[in-house]
């Protein structure tokens, strides 16, 4: 497999008078054509900033202080903002929570997506019109033409986000970055939303990063899947490795946490105290203070190294039985 | 059976959008408009024992944070009654009015927007068991510190405001809040939405706690159906204002009757299930404002028939004994 984006030593810190905050600190994965890497990780764990790095969207006072990131082999990292652009919605496209955040309220959706066609292709309006259509038919919209006149807030929640979706496919790109796309939207509305997005990687064979707090989803759609925590990814391999036989304390806790219907009535697992202020991080692995396996080995920083097919980033796997779900 | 603790008949609960001046003009001139109702609520019918968690699942917009508003009182049904403890808390005044309203206390899902900026926790937490007269001034700040550790928080903070809390421990500062007045009955309405997963499932163990100390009851709304499940006896799904399924927590999950209650758990993620297909069923909750005809979930349901669009299945006991609202489910027991 080919890989698509691979990203190393990724650093993105923001700078501000209170401190520096390190919200992504020396995270590595690769993305391979047609797969779905799962990026999961709780509130201020840094997956959103990850997601943005790549697009280069970041603003001061935040900066890609050290990494690099490479797509199809081209490095990206703090390319100048001409090169971003002609990747942007082109070859790579973003999917964000919130649709309102891709479509502009004051203009119509067949000229927002026309938009998009026409400023990295040199075709007519006529022929970016119909592929406009199409792309909203692939999405499951009823009568495309019609909501091709519509303003977005004319339409539901579930077809915002269908439309954002069908204008990151728009120009088949190499890689999409879905960044909780299905967070705001109900159980059977998130359902027809992944399942599009799940159609049309494979027609495509588009890469995608499912940036999520939910294990659940991730379980059901990625390939491989990163737990980041606090700025780093502390544990990475096949979403069967990771989820059936957890390594990392956190992740191990993070599982335990989702109500599942083998342990009803039964107290979950809770991970201790909460996630830690970004501004001071604790000393040694930053999910110490947190971590019930916690030995004196634990003050001095983890590396990330290759344990039981897997990228680890612990002194003490917790190799127990394989949890029951 | 014993007398449920809580019980509500035949509510519905409607809000009407009233014509202003020029829309009065307007109609008078022959303009084709008129007043907006929603019916939020739709004849429902729901009790609870003394000690149960009933979990009320449902879609946005299927009226169920409307119902639990009105089961706590911050609504008033526009039909229907409501009985506590076997009395209908419309005809109770004075003390034992009261005593109903305080029992019966709500949470709701942002911790954010439930809790006083202005106000320090102690008096978040101590102003309506002061205000009640359930407790002195004076014991005021040691009842105070009482509630604060039940729910897990340090009462050393309790100087401090809601905005130097984490989001869990703001959760926590509203469950304290509802708890100082010694409820029995509490509603959550998506009460751990907001909250990050490790902080969930401290909050879910907390409610669980909770109920086992105290004896408490819950109407725990949510969408989320693997929390429904994990905390809920029994479970009532709703859609568009109206119960469609309602049935122990076993029997709704290994054996769902209703097709849309099928639907809502086919399409729920698991972490058991890897590289799934995704095959939702299509279509929106349609708008409250021109519910479909005859059985609300016709246009999206995979089996419905010429009659579920004439005809507005009641919730009674069909096959087996179990209540849904389908046309289909009643007619197998023919």
């Amino acid at each position: 497999m080919t890989a698509v984006l691979e990203v190393s030593g990724l650093k993105t810190h923001f700078f501000t008078h209170a401190g520096a905050v390190k919200a992504v600190d020396g995270v590595d994965f690769t993305v391979s054509k047609g797969e779905v890497m799962g990026l999961v990780g709780e509130s201020g764990s840094g997956k959103s900033i990850t997601g943005f790095s790549i697009l280069g969207l970041i603003d001061p006072p935040g900066r890609i202080v050290d990494g690099s990131i490479r797509f199809n082999g081209d490095e990206i990292a703090n390319a100048p903002e001409e090169r971003l652009k002609s990747l942007r919605g082109n070859r790579i496209s973003m999917i964000f929570q919130d649709p309102m955040m891709t479509l502009n309220p004051v203009l119509r959706v067949d000229t927002q997506m026309i938009e998009a066609i026409l400023a990295h292709e040199n075709v007519n309006r006529q022929t970016a019109w119909e592929r406009s259509r199409d792309a909203l038919g692939l999405v499951g919209i009823p009568s495309p033409e019609e909501r091709l006149q519509a303003y977005p807030h004319q339409l539901s929640g579930g077809m915002r986000q269908r439309v954002a979706i069908a204008t990151a496919f728009l120009n088949q790109p190499d890689l999409i970055i879905a960044d909780e796309p299905t967070t705001a939207l109900d159980v059977t509305i998130q359902a027809q939303i992944i399942h599009e997005a799940q159609k049309l990687t494979k027609r495509t064979g588009t890469a995608m990063i499912w940036i999520t707090h939910d294990l659940a989803v991730v379980a059901g759609l990625a390939d491989r899947i990163s737990v980041m925590y606090a700025g780093r990814i502390v544990e990475q391999g096949g979403i069967d490795d990771v989820i059936d036989r957890p390594l990392h304390p956190y992740t191990v806790g993070l599982l335990g946490s989702v109500p599942t219907a083998n342990r009803r009535g039964q107290r979950l697992f809770q991970i201790e105290g909460m996630t830690p202020n970004m501004f001071a991080l604790p000393e040694g692995c930053a999910f110490g203070p947190r971590c019930q396996a916690r030995t004196a080995a634990c003050s001095e920083q983890p590396q990330i190294k290759d344990v039981d097919g897997r990228r680890l980033r612990c002194f003490n796997p917790q190799r127990t039985e394989e949890t029951t779900l | 059976m014993t007398e449920p603790l809580v019980e509500i008949r035949g509510v519905s609960k409607r809000f009407t959008k009233r014509l202003d001046v020029a829309g009065k003009i307007a109609q008078r001139l022959g303009a084709n408009i008129r007043e907006e109702t929603v019916h939020a609520v739709d004849n429902v019918n729901l009790s609870i024992q003394k000690g149960e968690v009933l979990g009320l699942v449902g879609e946005s917009g299927c009226g169920k944070s409307t119902l639990g508003r009105v089961v706590a009182g911050i609504h008033a049904a526009s039909d229907g009654q409501m009985f506590y403890e076997g009395k209908d808390v419309a005809t109770l005044s004075g003390s034992d009015k009261r005593a109903a309203t305080l029992a019966i206390q709500m949470i709701f899902q942002d911790p954010f927007a439930s809790l006083n900026p202005r106000m320090r926790v102690e008096d978040i937490i101590g102003e309506a068991p002061r205000m009640h007269g359930s407790v002195s001034k004076a014991e005021s700040a040691d009842y105070v510190d009482d509630v604060m550790r039940k729910v897990g928080l340090d009462p050393s903070l309790k100087r401090r405001y809601a905005h130097q809390f984490s989001g869990g421990q703001r959760q926590r500062i509203v469950i304290a809040r509802a708890l100082a007045v010694k409820p029995k009955f509490l509603v959550c309405d998506e009460a751990i939405a907001a909250l990050d997963v490790s902080i969930q499932a401290q909050v879910i163990n907390l409610f669980m706690d909770l109920r086992e100390e105290l004896g408490l009851t819950y109407l725990f709304i949510s969408h989320d159906l693997s929390v429904v499940e994990h905390i809920a006896d029994r479970v009532a799904i709703m859609y568009l204002g109206r119960i469609v399924e309602s049935a122990s927590t076993e029997e709704i999950f290994s054996d769902p009757r209703h097709p849309y209650t099928k639907a809502l758990l086919a399409e729920a993620p698991r972490l058991d299930q890897r590289r799934r297909e995704f095959a939702p069923i299509d279509g929106e909750i349609p708008s409250p404002l021109d519910p479909p005809s005859g059985c609300t979930f016709h246009p999206r349901c995979p089996v419905a028939t010429a009659e579920c669009r004439t005809t507005v299945p009641e919730l009674k006991a069909g096959r087996g004994g179990r209540e849904t609202a389908c046309l289909l489910e009643h007619a197998e027991t023919v």
